[in-house]
């Protein structure tokens, strides 16, 4: 019709160059290309950010973080020159220093103490994508005080899993999305693994799929599950237990799959008088001994051809040994953990229970999934076809951020054991450089010497007593106190007990505490407001109790206010990165996958002494302290900077820390090789990233799978085959018990006796959160949770002008009988009150959600003046943190003592172990605890923002 | 141009799926992104850092609680942004004609240049589908990204919407629901998708497909399981039975 | 609907000076000399400043003209044509009047139809609205005008008239304020059918979608206390038609009284027409959470 219809431009020219780099907003890595326009000024200018279509992460898509990325790196609150603190700590108040002058205090503060006591530098790391190489700084350093923040993230995940299994859903695992008909996806809003999550979660409901969420809280993955099994926080682990009690007593368990895989067959010394008792049975080689079905004698469990006896049984020496399996058959069908007993502390009804076990049976056992593809163990069985169980588990915080978190994660892998669907078509898959088996890992250093570097690295997976960091006095030999007997496999470290250790003085007192990443006086501390106070108290002498403070980050974040000195870094799109092999890579099951980020842009901080890629940093002052690795033989630095280090630096010969377009013997090779020149250039004509695939027959099975096993030799994931058994015992819990019931060399000092006797039991079990038992149990009669919000990430998504309008504040949402009875209604506000603090917040109904439960979206309340936000932003006037509510000890016990609020074998903080009451009271002006305005660095933020690149 | 063009033959619209929304707003995001480099960019944010900051987004999230009768309470996330209507009130109630839907494939624009930001239009969409952009004082409105679908600079698997092209969880579809044969209107009709505000006559070209029922009753179909046995002692027999079969 | 001042503002003087236009052009009053020129003068001004007040509610004012070109479809467009001619055919006759002292009568009353037109276009565009069921009604056209007849007659001093109008008026407006509590419902656009999920009673917004408020909140998701409601409408009712009927109706009405029924009725009538705005629920309420 119209002539007068207007000409509307369907073709324009999206942009002048495409740039290909990897995402920084989360730990998912997705790809991205970022489209660069010419604009006024003739610069190419960053203009719009996609996905990556090829990128084996997210094939194109991209979440609302990532396509915000252009709005986070032109922030407001980016920093733009180092400083040097002016104002007291805290205040916010600065000047800008040059670089030269930075790098000088630096080497200053930290070179006196590698010569004289390099454990008193405390060096953690956050949000930190590079820790194979922070890690290898401080061990050049010599400081036993190293770690990322783990510790209080996941660790409990991460350890259960590869003690178990030698792998963990966390990072490294994945189900089956191809396969897969039952999904259960246990306390998890976002993870890590957000996009390929979601597409996942698509594939199942497309495929007809089904898809179990238990979570106390209904929202995004939970909204969409088929059905939702609305949990009370901390008790996954009975509701676990209770499965496998139906399920073992319905003989609903893969007996073929415990037998050759697992050491269910393995013998244990059952004979309480032994001083071996607990431990497995070991034969003259060191290897685990089984009962041969065939001979009926014992024999090496990985002899070729041995059928390990699930019923084996074997005295010897007068000791009785019984196998794993009957262990843990009297164990679990103990009536201890019928539906009808747990049903009351996991807030579910027992025929729930009864039937999410049958339909868990069903979808295992009913119809296997068979790929036809032979493949050989490492006894040297074949087998014609890969036959797997179609159930797949997922979880996340939600089990892991309890006190019971540890023990909860085994129990749910004994599950999928049980069921043989760990490595199978259609279950949970493990992803390279997994599996790896606890033995493989490296062994915890802390021995530290002046001028030395530390003798190995930092963090690593105790088998016993012998592995902790202890003093030759038994004291802790690190600051956060990670692999003492409080936490004995804190296998990430305790990054949560850093400055609270360090203000206590104990273990004992440190001189610079230096952070990477991390807004630890923030959202990632627990007690915050006396974190804040930790940073700043002064002791008689008028000095700082935490004499030094250096901050690298790239923003004018809450931790930023409290440096002496502020390294300022660049944003994602300005600097090279490196997401290895070496620690968090982006394989999936089926192949290995590294990728890079390279400056797509020059950082540009116009009038100012500018910023400066951190890692680069790094190399520098490396060479400037003349620490080895960072430094030729002629005092001159190693590396330029850490492109150079990334194509450069090899931790084993042939072995660096990216793995594609190596030097092979024969010209380019991928995953072993020498260095390669080109290597970066090659991943950037790539789209920044290198997969390489696994071969079909090695799919599966992988821990087991032969050809597997070479193929992760040839990969340069291990240096030769390593093929192991599941660990449904869990020997290296039991050389710890051991310990506390009197045995050994080294044992727990007395306080700790009894705990570690009742929860580091070899077979997984369900305790209730600590601190639970030292409450009135009405006094704080509700669970306090937080979740991630998609469009959010933790606290420095504030600064972005697109998500802040999302998510600007966060009210506390009360589940309906709470709601109802407290007389509230919208606007209202309330007073939260744990054992240890108070915040007084808006609050709003949910009627999705478990009644004995509260939450709130996580980090959104920012303290007024940070993030070049108005001091009057909603994030500091209505926002809050739970934080403030949650200490990082346990309040005092009957011998005066206090423990830390983290699980007793790993460390991990337990956050979601907060209880709460809550009373309707009138609306403050702001939500409480209120912060004095910290001052900003960089200024505020323009008003109006119209972003477009224009020529 | 005021008038609404007769029925048109081809449709093209989105098809939003609420059973796989997961609501993660990246859509929300990504259409801003791209809008605000494109044609209909700036898109503007008032206070961007401030106390109230006030942006104009073309595409929106909302969540809604369902309490049914029976069953545990549920959440459904519901994207929202302009459904292309056929007889598009916001057309026909413009002044100047800055509001129009296109002849050739039913998208409903605005051309900037010729809005006086009355904001009746806004008014006259039941949606909510149309923000005026708060520098600019013009309205702007979902262009079902027609400076990507047709865009010959861009390789033909990426001329989808931004939105389209984003969503992970693959809520998202995107196709000509004027032919009955196209992807989407087989979606459509395979999923009951359906009108939102159908009293409204306006004749939305989006459509909605319902979420999947949600906690059904597996319980009545799944028996509970059989035990083999009641104790340890009985449990190791029936493993030695079927030990012996393996 | 947000109570824009200036969209108040607008529709008031417009009726009033339309409805002022259109008594002098109906010669139902016809002042002579100076009284008359002021009578023009104040019919003429309140219209030019009613649209002048209308511009200010436009995101870009000097575009303006591009408004008259849609008149097919847009009632906007038309009010525009409209009152453009009323006001061009008034002032030919206000001019022919005054300076020429020609009455032409037919001129008179084709300004008078004009004049009506332009305030019967004006609440067309609100009446034309589906998304606001309350003003989605023939009621609307016929109060503003009401209102355009019973203020013009009132400030054209024709007490008597005025009086009876206003109380018919009141009444219109009492009736118009019960159906119009009615109309939502009756609509049938509701929750369920704008999201297509669950039942009436069990369904709500959880979370908007952005925390703070935007376009559509602002503009379009206004909500106002049912007990501010009751009041504001014992107010209007009062000031803006019974208050002033009753002066107008008393036995002997001197220009003090005429004064004070002049500002009661625009008082009234102000607080008649915030509500008018203020009431009316737009559709898109049902995504934010407002309404069933
Ligand atoms: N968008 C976004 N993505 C992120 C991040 C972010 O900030 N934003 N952060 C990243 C980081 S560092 C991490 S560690 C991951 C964490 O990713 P998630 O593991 O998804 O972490 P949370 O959001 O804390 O969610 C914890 C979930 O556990 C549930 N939960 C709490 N207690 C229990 C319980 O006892 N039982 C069960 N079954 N559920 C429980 C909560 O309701 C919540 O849904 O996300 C990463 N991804
Ligand atoms: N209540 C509660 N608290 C929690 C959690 C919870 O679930 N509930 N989750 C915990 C968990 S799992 C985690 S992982 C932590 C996360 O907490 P943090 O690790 O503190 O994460 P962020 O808040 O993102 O802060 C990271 C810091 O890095 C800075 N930064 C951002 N980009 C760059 C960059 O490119 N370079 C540099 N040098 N710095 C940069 C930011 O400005 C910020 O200061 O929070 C923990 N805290
Ligand atoms: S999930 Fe989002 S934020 Fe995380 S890497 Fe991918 S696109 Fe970036
Ligand atoms: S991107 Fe997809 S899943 Fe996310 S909110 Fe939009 S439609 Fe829903
Ligand atoms: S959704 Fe609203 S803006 Fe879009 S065509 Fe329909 S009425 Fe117009
Ligand atoms: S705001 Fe612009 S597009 Fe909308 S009706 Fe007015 S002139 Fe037309
Ligand atoms: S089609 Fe384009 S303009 Fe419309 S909502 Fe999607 S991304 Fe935005
Ligand atoms: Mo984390």
């Amino acid at each position: 019709m119209s002539a007068s219809q207007p000409r509307t431009e369907t073709s324009p020219r999206i942009s002048d160059e495409i740039r290909k780099t990897t995402c920084y907003m989360c730990a998912c890595r997705c790809g991205i290309d970022v489209h660069l326009k010419k604009g006024a000024d003739g610069k190419k200018h960053v203009a719009y950010i996609e996905g990556n279509r090829d990128h084996p992460v997210n094939h194109g898509v991209l979440c609302a973080k990532g396509a915000a990325g252009i709005m986070q790196h032109l922030s407001p609150a980016r920093l733009r020159a180092p400083l040097r603190r002016t104002g007291p700590r805290g205040s916010g108040q600065f000047e800008e220093i040059s670089w030269d002058e930075a790098m000088e205090i630096a080497e200053g503060w930290l070179r006196p103490l590698r010569e004289t006591a390099p454990e008193k530098l405390a060096f953690f790391t956050g949000r930190d994508q590079s820790q194979s190489f922070t890690g290898l700084w401080a061990q050049a350093f010599g400081t036993p005080n190293y770690a990322a923040h783990g510790g209080f993230c996941s660790v409990n995940m991460a350890a259960a899993g590869i003690y178990t299994m030698g792998g963990s859903f966390w990072e490294f695992g994945q189900p089956d999305w191809e396969r897969t008909r039952l999904f259960l996806l246990f306390g998890v809003a976002e993870d890590h693994d957000s996009n390929p999550m979601k597409a996942g979660i698509a594939t199942l409901k497309a495929r007809g799929a089904k898809v179990i969420g238990v979570n106390p809280i209904r929202t995004g993955y939970n909204a969409v599950a088929d059905e939702w099994v609305g949990i009370t926080p901390g008790s996954d682990g009975l509701l676990v237990l209770s499965l496998v009690h139906c399920l073992l007593k319905a003989g609903k368990i893969d007996l073929d799959y415990l037998a050759r895989f697992t050491n269910a067959p393995v013998l244990v010394d059952a004979d309480p008088r032994s001083p071996q008792f607990g431990l497995l049975l070991r034969g003259e080689s060191g290897r685990q001994m089984v009962i041969d079905r065939r001979t009926g004698r014992p024999a090496d469990f990985d002899a070729e051809g041995v059928e390990p006896d699930l019923r084996g049984k074997l005295r010897r020496a007068g000791v009785t040994h019984r196998s794993v399996f009957q262990h843990i058959a009297e164990m679990y069908l103990s009536n201890d953990y019928a539906p009808e007993r747990v049903a009351g502390r996991t807030g579910l009804d027992a025929n729930r229970i009864h039937r999410l076990a049958a339909e868990i049976a069903r979808a295992a056992f009913d119809e296997p999934v068979v790929i036809e593809q032979p493949w050989t163990d490492f006894r040297g069985v074949r087998h014609e076809r890969m036959v797997g169980r179609p159930v797949s588990f997922h979880a996340m915080r939600g089990v892991s951020a309890h006190s019971n978190g540890f023990q909860t994660c085994r129990a749910l892998h004994l599950l999928q054991i049980l069921l043989g669907s760990v490595e199978v078509p259609g279950g949970t898959r493990f992803r390279p450089p997994y599996p790896k088996p606890a033995t493989a890992h490296p062994l915890p250093h802390a021995r530290s010497a002046p001028g030395q570097p530390l003798g190995g690295p930092h963090l690593g997976y105790p088998q016993g007593p012998d592995d902790l960091c202890l003093t030759d006095e038994d004291t802790p030999a690190r600051i956060d106190k990670a692999f003492s007997w409080e936490a004995p496999l804190s296998a990430h470290g305790m990054m949560h007990m850093v400055i609270s250790n360090a203000h206590a003085g104990d273990p004992y007192r440190i001189d610079t505490l230096f952070l990477y990443m991390a807004n630890m006086a923030w959202n990632s501390s627990m007690n915050t407001t006396q974190v804040m106070q930790m940073l700043t108290d002064t002791d008689a002498d008028g000095e700082y109790v935490i004499p030094r403070i250096i901050c690298a980050d790239a923003y004018s974040s809450e931790m930023v206010a409290f440096a002496d000195l502020v390294l300022p870094d660049t944003t994602y799109l300005e600097r090279h990165d490196c997401i290895s092999l070496l620690d968090r890579p982006i394989s999936d099951a089926d192949a290995a996958a590294d990728a890079i980020r390279w400056p797509v842009v020059e950082p540009e901080r116009p009038g100012a002494a500018g910023v400066r890629p951190f890692q680069d940093v790094l190399c520098d002052l490396g060479a400037q302290l003349s620490l080895p690795g960072f430094t030729e033989a002629d005092g001159s630095a190693r590396y330029a900077n850490y492109a150079d280090y990334i194509q450069n630096h090899e931790r084993r010969p042939g072995i660096g820390p990216l793995a594609g377009w190596r030097m092979g013997e024969s010209g380019v090779a991928h995953g072993r090789g020498g260095p390669n020149a080109a290597q970066i250039d090659s991943y950037i004509a790539n789209g920044g990233f290198w997969r390489g695939e696994i071969a079909p027959d090695a799919r599966f099975f992988k821990p087991w799978n032969m050809a597997y096993q070479d193929w992760a030799v040839r990969t340069g994931l291990i240096d030769g085959p390593q093929p192991y058994i599941f660990s449904l015992w869990c020997e290296p819990l039991r050389r710890f018990q051991l310990a506390a019931e009197g045995h050994g060399r080294r044992q727990p000092p007395e306080h700790l006796r009894a705990r570690i006797r009742e929860t580091f039991s070899p077979l997984p079990i369900w305790y209730p959160p600590l601190g639970d038992d030292q409450r009135a149990p009405d006094a704080y009669p509700l669970h306090a949770l937080s979740q991630r919000p998609m469009a959010m990430y933790h606290s420095w998504g504030s600064q972005n002008a697109w998500l802040r309008q999302i998510h600007g504040v966060n009210p506390l949402y009360l589940p309906t009988a709470l709601w109802q009875e407290g007389g509230f209604a919208e606007g209202d506000w309330a007073r939260v009150s744990s054992p240890h603090s108070q915040i007084t917040v808006p609050v709003a109904h949910m009627a999705a959600l478990n009644r004995d439960t509260v939450w709130t979206w996580n980090a959104i309340g920012k303290r007024r003046g940070a993030w070049a936000l108005h001091r009057e932003a909603p994030e500091a006037t209505q926002g809050f943190l739970l934080n403030h509510l949650i200490h990082e000890l346990l309040p005092p016990r009957g011998d005066g003592l206090r423990w830390a609020n983290s699980d007793p074998i790993t460390g991990q903080a337990a956050w979601f172990d907060l209880r709460v009451r809550i009373e309707k009271v009138a609306a403050p002006r702001v939500s409480q605890p209120a912060h004095q305005a910290q001052a900003s660095p960089v200024g505020r933020g323009p008003r109006d923002v119209a972003q477009k690149v224009t020529r | 141009m005021t008038d609404l063009p007769p029925a048109l033959q081809v449709k093209l619209g989105l098809v939003i799926d609420l059973d796989t929304c997961v609501g993660c707003h990246a859509c929300v995001i990504a259409c801003k992104g791209w809008n605000t480099q494109g044609d209909a960019g700036p898109l503007a944010d008032a206070d961007a850092y401030g106390k109230a900051p006030e942006g104009a987004f073309l595409n929106r999230v909302h969540s809604f609680e369902l309490t049914p009768e029976t069953g545990p309470a549920q959440i459904v996330h519901f994207p929202k942004s302009c459904l292309h209507c056929e007889t598009a009130p916001c057309v026909t109630v413009c002044p100047t004609g800055a509001s129009y839907k296109r002849v050739e494939d039913g998208i409903v624009l605005v051309n900037e240049t010729d809005c006086i930001g009355c904001g009746l239009c806004a008014w006259a969409c039941p949606y909510g589908a149309r923000e005026m952009d708060p520098v600019e004082k013009v309205m702007k409105k979902c262009t079902l990204c027609v400076d990507r679908i047709y865009n010959e600079t861009l390789p033909e698997v990426d001329r989808v919407p931004a939105c389209v092209r984003t969503c992970p969880a693959g809520a998202r579809h995107f196709g000509d629901l004027g032919d009955p044969d196209s992807a989407v209107s087989q979606l459509v009709a395979e999923r009951g998708g359906y009108d939102l505000m159908p009293d409204q006559e306006t004749g939305p070209v989006n459509k909605y497909l319902p979420p999947r029922p949600r906690d059904a009753e597996i319980d009545i179909l799944a028996p509970f399981l059989e035990p083999v046995a009641e104790e340890p002692r009985g449990f190791m027999a029936w493993l030695d039975r079927t030990l012996e079969r393996i | 609907m947000h109570p824009a001042p200036s969209l108040i503002a607008f529709s008031l003087l417009s009726g009033l000076g339309f409805g002022l236009l259109a008594m002098l052009g109906l010669g139902i009053a016809a002042p002579e000399g100076l009284v008359g020129t002021v009578f023009w003068g104040l019919g003429l001004g309140l219209s030019g400043s009613a649209l002048l007040a209308s511009a200010f509610h436009l995101g870009h004012p000097e575009r303006a003209l591009k408004a008259f070109s849609q008149w097919r479809s847009s009632w906007l467009s038309r009010e525009a044509w409209l009152a453009s001619a009323a006001m061009a055919v008034f002032a030919l006759h206000a001019g022919l009047i005054t300076f020429a002292g020609w009455r032409i009568a037919p001129l008179g009353w084709l300004g008078a139809l004009l004049a009506l037109g332009t305030v019967g276009a004006t609440a067309m565009i609100y009446a034309q609205l589906r998304t606001v069921p309350r003003w989605h009604h023939w009621s609307t056209p016929a109060l503003f005008i009401g209102h355009a007849l019973a203020g013009g007659s009132l400030l054209a001093g024709k007490t008597v008239l005025a009086g009876i109008l206003l109380i018919a008026l009141g009444a219109g407006q009492l009736a118009a304020w019960w159906l119009g509590d009615r109309l939502f419902a009756r609509s049938g656009t509701s929750i369920t059918r704008a999201t297509g999920l669950g039942v009436p009673d069990g369904i709500r917004l959880w979370e908007a979608p952005h925390t703070g408020q935007n376009y559509l909140t602002r503009e379009m998701v206004f909500v106002i206390a049912r007990k501010h409601v009751a009041k504001l409408r014992v107010i209007a009712a009062v000031f803006g038609y019974a208050a002033p009927a009753v002066l107008l109706l008393l036995p002997s009405v001197d220009h003090a009284i005429a004064a004070v029924a002049v500002l009661c009725h625009i008082f009234g009538a102000a607080v008649s027409r915030w509500l008018f705005f203020a009431e009316a629920e737009h559709v898109v309420g049902l995504y934010y959470g407002r309404g069933r």
